[in-house]
């Protein structure tokens, strides 16, 4: 579908791109005022302990040791480190610092010292007893009878009417049933019953965490830190230092990398509680094993699916059970596994729904939120419960999905029964082009080449697999963003967002809608994005909100700004607006009488008549949340021997919309892609018997480098969403969730060996091989 | 903490400084003022922290500042301006290539020494070479777009 577009749906080039490349300091670990002291944590030894006393003396009386924080000189304040709308979802059970400790890497103490080596030296004199507890290590230990409870505080709770049961070890529940699901089964021809589980990974953004405070010279605090949610850090340190929201500023530079580990404010209460203390500037860096330690992470999660069809290919039965280890902290607990269904259950039609989501707590790291938040998890179990019901009915698996996916003009009970923390929104899908991301993937794929693989020989297999995606496009109804517009002589417009641009190139994308309703190059545009004092609110970057939610409010206030723009050129040319047309930084007299240029319209305005400034705010908030879609196929090749996998190609299909910017938008594929080809092939925690992860570094957990990458082809499948800005929907989230099932699917087309569980590692397919007696 | 003063060219510049004793490269840099050297794990496994010390990249963050005693390190920095962007920063920039930003001094550097040494170096011998340089945010294929079309642009050029 094209429109006559003149900025947007055009690959600019991302706005701070080279000066990035040219390696200015635009992050927050450039930008540390001289001085500054140096924070280090005392972390947990014990998955599982109460600190029966804290000495810190000894830390104190080091030369340059300025502050040490423990949970007997901090405000005891119950609260979330997610960062997520208010009133949040998630449970407040955390504190700066606790009497216990609930995993290993958990907080004991702060302190900030002169020197990075002082603070260490400091850390390192903390005398601390403890009493060791028996620790919950495994999703399947947390709600036995009997289990320790590891919330037994009796101040955590629950900030909205959700079940919290924190005694029980259950950190969410949630559920729903539309018609019966046993009876869907009952009256099956087919049936798939079988549970996949989605193991635990970190984001890894290159930049770890880090952020520092300061005092200004009014007295107020400054937080800079690298975040993808400005407005939620300031209102949660407000909450934890139980300082006035007025008196802090939070500002975010550029992000190096996100995913959504930096939508939680993990340290900046640390920082600012240090900053007010000692009045001196106070930096924190995590290290990268304190990112994987201590940070947040993909909640694990086994997903029980169960799928009835009839001989003819229709979904008698869809039931989805998530059981999720939110780790020792409750941080996106409920919304994560709800949105294991809310995401991938009305991909497919079915009678008889039924979904549960669990969430227990264990002595494990934390969950957090983290691109595809649930989607991933689910889509795995999901698109490789198709498989296997399309082996069971003797079908071609992408036949199957294609007569049972959601097209336009469907809607499905599922979004109105499931939102985050209370019920969802009704709607019914816009834009779908799901149908042309299958037959376009296909095709680059070859498909028709696939094959059973009972008919394959030779050592070397080969296998094809797919997978069907959705996702969403901000929260409905939830969700806020806002933008302002001012006019400068010159006929620039300052573009002040609190929209936080992660690395994605949000930025870009909005400056490229706010000239598209301009009607003015991009150059024109001055971006500020995400200072708390400067820009207006946005809830900030996640749930694939940015182009669709804050873009749309950027569109609304540049339009007011137009209408503005219009009644002063008006003026000037003695027309009324009607009679004009405005573009290319010009407004002109429809019947061509005369023109103005931006420029001689914003200095009129400034200094000569009836003297105002141009500019505009506006907010916006959403009532769908329309899905993108998308298709993966991937090729693989098995060494019958050892069970090494080559990828030899994948194919992400995407249907987001109108693509704003082009390029940008591959991107987010590409690295989507990748990261989820990463997870699906290495990335995993290994832990000891006590619940220590034991590869907490690049060396020992492996990252997809360049030399590892298949060749990867993206096709963006253009569709038109009425409710976005100029047709946008989002891009960010959904690419990654492909990887994991295609990649299963594929093995199984290659040898027949099918994977419930990640990584998939030449050891699982390998024993795969020997189970099933193939020749090894 | 037993400094120790040592000199050194950098991106040009002679210079005088103190080096704490097992101060990493990374760190002395940055300390003053370098910062377009990132650090995203200071154990030689990302590659962000990459520089060119007497001609060769290395780690930084394995690096002993004063194993750059009497030598020449350039950084990122060094390479170009905005008006006069190395021809890779350029490359990159315009391909979408530069997503957060994070990884890109530390890849261009490492593509610049490829670069240097080889006039059009292969797909296969990017990817080996750049091996070292992790990258989370564009599953490098932006970035090896940007490599293949400056290769054939500069390919071109002769
Ligand atoms: S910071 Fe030196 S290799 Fe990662
Ligand atoms: S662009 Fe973000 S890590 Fe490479």
């Amino acid at each position: 579908m094209s429109r006559n577009f003149q900025v947007v749906n055009k690959s600019v080039r991302k706005i701070d791109a080279l000066a990035l490349a040219l390696g200015k300091p635009m992050y927050a670990g450039d930008k540390v005022p001289p001085g500054a002291l140096h924070i280090k944590f005392l972390w947990s030894p014990h998955a599982h302990a109460v600190i029966k006393s804290i000495d810190i003396r000894a830390a104190e009386q080091l030369p340059g040791v300025r502050c040490v924080l423990y949970h007997g000189n901090v405000p005891r304040i119950p609260h979330t480190t997610a960062g997520q709308g208010y009133p949040e979802p998630s449970p407040y059970d955390t504190f700066m610092f606790d009497t216990k400790v609930r995993f290993v890497g958990d907080r004991v103490a702060a302190v900030a010292a002169d020197t990075p080596e002082i603070a260490a030296a400091a850390v390192a004199a903390i005398q601390v007893e403890y009493e060791v507890l028996s620790a919950v290590l495994s999703i399947d230990d947390a709600m036995k009878d009997g289990a320790p409870v590891i919330h037994d505080e009796p101040d955590a709770f629950a900030k909205i009417p959700v079940q919290y049961e924190p005694g029980k070890n259950l950190a969410a529940f949630v559920g729903m049933d539309v018609g019966n699901l046993d009876e869907g089964l009952a009256g099956a021809d087919v049936v798939v019953d079988e549970s996949y589980y989605a193991h635990y990974a970190q984001h890894c953004p290159i930049e770890p965490h880090v952020a520092f405070g300061y005092m200004d010279p009014e007295g107020r605090l400054v937080i800079v830190t690298s975040t993808q949610v400005p407005f939620h850090v300031r209102r949660i340190v407000a909450q934890c230092i139980e300082m006035p929201i007025r008196q802090i500023r939070v500002i975010k530079p550029r992000i190096g990398g996100g995913f959504g580990v930096k939508q939680e404010v993990l340290m900046e209460d640390v920082v600012a509680m240090m900053t007010v203390r000692t009045q001196k500037p106070c930096l924190l860096t995590f290290t990268r094993e304190e990112e994987f330690v201590s940070s947040r992470t993909r909640h694990p999660i086994r997903t029980r699916i169960r799928l009835g069809a009839k001989k003819d290919g229709t979904f008698t039965a869809y039931g989805m059970d998530c059981l999720s280890n939110t780790g020792a902290y409750g941080s996106h607990a409920l919304t994560v596994v709800c949105n294991c269904g809310s995401k991938m259950l009305p991909l497919y039609r079915a009678k008889n729904i039924h979904f549960t989501g669990t969430a227990v707590y264990t002595n494990l790291p934390v969950g957090g939120a983290y691109r595809g938040y649930g989607a991933t998890q689910s889509s795995f179990a999901v698109e490789s419960a198709m498989d296997e019901l399309a082996e069971k009915l003797g079908v071609d698996p992408l036949a199957l999905r294609q007569q049972n996916h959601i097209v336009s003009g469907e809607t499905s009970p599922v979004f109105r029964a499931l939102g985050e923390g209370k019920a969802g929104v009704e709607q019914s899908i816009g834009s779908c082009e799901l149908a042309k991301c299958i037959t376009l993937g296909a095709k680059e794929i070859g498909w028709k080449k696939r094959g059973d693989w009972r008919k394959k020989t030779g050592r070397m297999r080969r296998g094809i697999g797919m997978a069907c995606l959705m996702q969403g496009s901000s929260i409905p109804e939830i969700d806020m963003g806002a933008a302002s517009i001012k006019m400068n002589e010159d006929g620039s417009f300052n573009l002040l967002m609190g929209a936080t641009d992660l690395g994605t190139g949000s930025d870009t994308v909005l400056a490229q809608i706010g000239a598209e309703a301009l009607g003015c190059d991009v150059s024109k545009i001055i971006v500020y994005s995400s200072d708390t004092d400067m820009t207006p609110f946005d809830v900030g970057a996640y749930a694939s909100s940015t182009t669709y939610l804050s873009g749309a409010a950027v569109k609304n206030c540049a339009e007011k700004v137009v209408k503005q723009i219009l009644a002063v050129a008006g003026q000037m040319l003695g027309r009324k607006p009607s009679e004009l047309a405005h573009g290319d930084s010009v407004v002109r007299a429809k019947d061509g009488s005369g023109q103005v240029t931006y420029s001689e319209i914003a200095l009129h305005s400034l200094y000569n008549a009836e003297q105002h400034q141009i500019g505009a705010m506006s907010s916006h908030i959403t009532h769908k949340s329309p899905p993108p879609f998308s298709a993966h196929f991937v090729e693989v090749e098995i060494d019958t021997e050892t069970g090494a996998l080559k990828l030899l190609k994948y194919v992400a299909a995407v249907d987001c919309g109108t693509a704003i910017n082009p390029k940008l938008a591959e991107g987010q594929t590409e690295g989507g892609v990748m990261n989820g080809i990463s997870y699906a092939l290495t990335e995993e925690y290994l832990f000891s018997a006590t619940g220590r992860m034991t590869n907490a570094s690049f060396q020992d957990y492996k990252l997809f480098s360049m030399r590892d990458k298949p060749e990867i082809k993206t096709i963006l499948v253009p569709s038109y969403e009425k409710t976005g800005p100029y047709g946008a929907k989002s891009v960010s989230e959904i690419c990654i969730n492909g990887a994991l099932p295609a990649i299963a699917n594929a093995i199984y087309n290659a040898v027949g060996v099918r994977l419930r569980e990640g990584p998939f590692t030449a050891e699982k397919i390998w024993r795969g091989l020997r189970a099933m007696g193939a020749k090894a | 903490m037993n400094a120790k003063t040592i000199q050194l060219t950098i991106n040009g510049e002679a210079r005088s400084v103190d080096v704490g004793a097992g101060e990493s490269l990374l760190h002395l840099l940055r300390r003053i003022g370098f910062t377009g050297v990132k650090n995203g794990c200071d154990e030689g496994a990302c590659g962000a922290c990459t520089v060119i010390l007497n001609g060769r990249t290395v780690n930084a963050c394995l690096t002993f500042a004063f194993q750059a005693a009497g030598g020449r390190v350039e950084t990122i920095e060094f390479l170009g301006n905005f008006e006069n962007p190395h021809p890779l920063q350029k490359a990159l920039a315009d391909e979408g290539a530069v997503q957060c930003g994070y990884c890109i001094p530390g890849m261009i550097l490492s593509a610049k020494a490829l670069l240097d040494r080889k006039a059009a170096p292969t797909d296969e011998e990017w990817s080996l070479h750049l091996d070292g340089n992790l990258c989370r945010c564009t599953g490098y294929e932006k970035i090896q777009s940007a490599l293949r079309k400056l290769v054939a642009a500069q390919g071109g050029d002769q």
